[in-house]
């Protein structure tokens, strides 16, 4: 099909997943590669997408108000995160935009990746690399003792789909699990907290796996983080600024909890350079998701979204209005 | 009890030693110059030795303490105890099987996803500062990979539980096919690593199970296939690991056992697709202490005329 003929889907900054199967992409639709043309942003929609009805973007792309407004006839958006903190939702939902993102296809690789940091933390294991690395074994000899998961109290922030895999995982470690979420969830075997707080007092772990938005932003703070104590560990997998990373980072110079694994930050990919003296941190540069298998999925679910708009059938993974 | 000569092999766990010092009269073999020395001036006085996986009971040292009634080892393996000679003489061995179980599995997991999801790898990339300059590479999927499991014993079956919760398929070899789960077995470890991406060695160390994982198992595994060694570092021919992961014959190694421990081949370090431990896998206050207290509890049973807690001769 000639290129013209192809529905047009507008791309502000390329997403992974799009550089990886740009040709797959390119054979049932017409991009309009923004970042290629030498125009301002906001210029380019004027000239070039006062007709396009769909775009495909990152959660490192704000879709702004601003954005929506140069967008006329916009009437998707798709997204390559699970997260949405990124697009102006209240806009969205003012002109009918429909917005699908990654659904589920994330949620494998990010509950792994929470089991292994939080098993990094409590077992030292990437400090204990580095103490081998330097040669410090012979000279220093035994490795100070870790923690035991076996009987540890998890509480996972957020139980949605992420949530419950690192649930289902951690039980088999011998974790009791409870969590907090926006609503108690019904048939599950795990106790409901109906605040951070709470369930920060009543964890010897927190693991965060929830959205950022307004309700959740820097909900893990001082008090929180007070309550969990000082042998408390927390692992973040959802977004940097679900934590007050000030607070963080006092508390674990100060002691004041004892540890965390990190895959986010508040502004990525500039870290606190305190962390980087800690021996009882994990950071990982927000690689969750970064998995061949994730991607291919994650491909296969963004075309499918796209296909499933222009040939009017109900997409694939809408997020739906709560 | 206080007179009873109770002798420990090597530092251990200070909760154990004080606690020995507490209710034995305790030895200390390291704070003599020699251990000719210590023979010739206690041999006589020592009823029981408290060894570990760095030194046991061996056959120079059975032979040089005719007193000795029972080897209280503080770990599972049971490699660095003379055991035909014990039986021989009728020194009665216990060790502490079970309180390690989780601890050691959990290290497993750990190590499996330290390797395939890079974590310290992309610790180490972000300390450096490198993450501003770009992103980390890709990282591999653990969930639904096949595992591998040398020895379904207590602690491969732990690894094999835990790994199901990542929804991974299990094989295993081990000396007979184990009634009652619903792995699949191999009846060679040649096999096993042919048809698994995650070779986890957990049976015990033996003549026959010495070297184990060598150069073809590791050739079988691939370039994707990565070795996790929580056993004994003499499960793996070392010198070929280093090799097959310098060459890229093999993906990666998750080790936390070596040949000779506290020595680690200074090849691996300049390598990023490994990961390195100083012999942890029981390492967690929990259960150091459990294991402390089994050895106190079966000493204590020996010397009271009771049924040993966890006799293995």
């Amino acid at each position: 099909m000639a290129e013209d003929h192809l529905p047009q889907v507008l791309v502000l900054r390329p997403p992974k997943c799009f550089t990886a199967y740009e040709t797959q992409f390119s054979e049932k639709f017409h991009f309009l590669k923004a970042w290629e043309s030498p125009l301002p942003t906001t210029d380019f929609l004027a000239t070039h997408a006062a007709s396009v009805e769909a775009i495909l973007c990152n959660s490192f792309t704000p879709i702004t108000a601003d954005i929506l407004h140069h967008l006329p006839s916009l009437k998707l958006i798709v997204t390559t995160s699970v997260g949405h903190d990124h697009i102006n939702l209240p806009e969205c939902r003012r002109r009918g935009i429909s917005i699908a993102d990654a659904g589920h296809v994330f949620s494998e690789d990010c509950a792994d990746l929470a089991v292994g940091l939080l098993i990094d933390v409590l077992r030292k294991i990437s400090a204990a690399d580095r103490f081998v690395r330097a040669g410090l074994w012979p000279i220093s000899g035994d490795y100070p003792l870790g923690s035991k998961l076996g009987g540890k109290r998890v509480g996972i922030v957020g139980l949605g789909s992420i949530g419950l895999g690192v649930a289902k995982r951690l039980e088999a470690f011998g974790c009791i699990i409870s969590y907090n979420s926006r609503k108690e969830k019904a048939n599950l075997p795990y106790r409901f907290y109906s605040n951070a707080c709470e369930l920060g007092a009543n964890s010897d772990a927190l693991v965060i796996c929830c959205a950022l938005n307004d309700e959740t932003h820097h909900m893990i703070n001082k008090e929180v983080m007070k309550a969990l104590g000082k042998e408390g560990v927390i692992v973040n997998v959802g977004r940097g600024a679900i934590i007050d990373e000030k607070e963080l980072v006092q508390c674990l110079v100060e002691g004041e909890i004892g540890g965390a694994g990190l895959d986010v930050f508040e502004n990525e990919p500039d870290l606190p350079e305190e962390l980087f003296t800690l021996d009882n941190v994990v950071l990982s540069p927000h690689l969750a998701v970064a998995t061949p298998e994730s991607l291919s999925g994650l491909f296969h679910l963004m075309m499918g979204n796209l296909e499933a708009y222009f040939s009017n059938k109900p997409l694939l993974s809408p997020l739906l209005d709560e | 009890m206080e007179s009873i000569g109770v002798m420990l092999t090597c530092p251990m766990n200070p909760y154990l030693e004080q606690e020995l010092d507490k209710r034995f009269k305790l030895f200390r073999f390291w704070d003599y110059p020699s251990s000719k020395e210590f023979f010739k001036e206690h041999s006589n006085s020592i009823r029981a030795v408290v060894g570990n996986s760095t030194m046991g009971a061996d056959a120079e040292m059975i032979e040089a303490l005719p007193k000795m009634e029972i080897v209280s080892s503080c770990s599972v393996g049971l490699d660095k105890i003379d055991l035909a000679r014990c039986k021989e003489k009728k020194i009665r061995v216990t060790n502490t099987p079970d309180v390690l179980t989780e601890d050691v599995a959990d290290l497993t997991i750990g190590l499996i996803l330290a390797i395939l999801r890079r974590i310290c790898e992309s610790d180490r990339y972000v300390r450096s500062g490198s993450w501003k300059g770009g992103d980390f590479k890709l990282t591999t999927k653990f969930t639904g990979k096949s595992v591998g499991i040398i020895g379904l014993g207590r602690i491969g079956l732990a690894v094999a539980k835990r790994a199901e919760a990542f929804d991974c398929p299990i094989s295993y070899y081990s000396r007979t096919e184990k009634p009652g789960t619903n792995y699949k077995y191999y009846p060679s470890v040649i096999e096993l690593a042919s048809n698994c991406q995650i070779l986890v060695v957990a049976c015990a160390l033996s003549p026959e199970t010495f070297h184990i994982v060598n150069r073809e198992v590791m050739d079988a595994l691939g370039p994707k296939g990565v070795v996790i060694n929580i056993g004994r570092g003499s499960h793996v021919d070392e010198t070929e690991l280093v090799s097959a992961l310098v060459e890229g014959r093999l993906g990666g190694a998750g080790i936390d056992v070596f040949e000779n421990e506290p020595n680690v081949p200074e090849e691996l370090f300049a390598l990023d697709n490994v990961v390195l431990l100083p012999h942890v896998g029981s390492g967690t206050f929990e259960t150091r202490k459990a294991m402390a207290d089994l050895v106190l509890g079966n000493l204590e049973a020996h010397f009271l005329n009771k049924p040993l807690l966890t006799p293995v001769v």
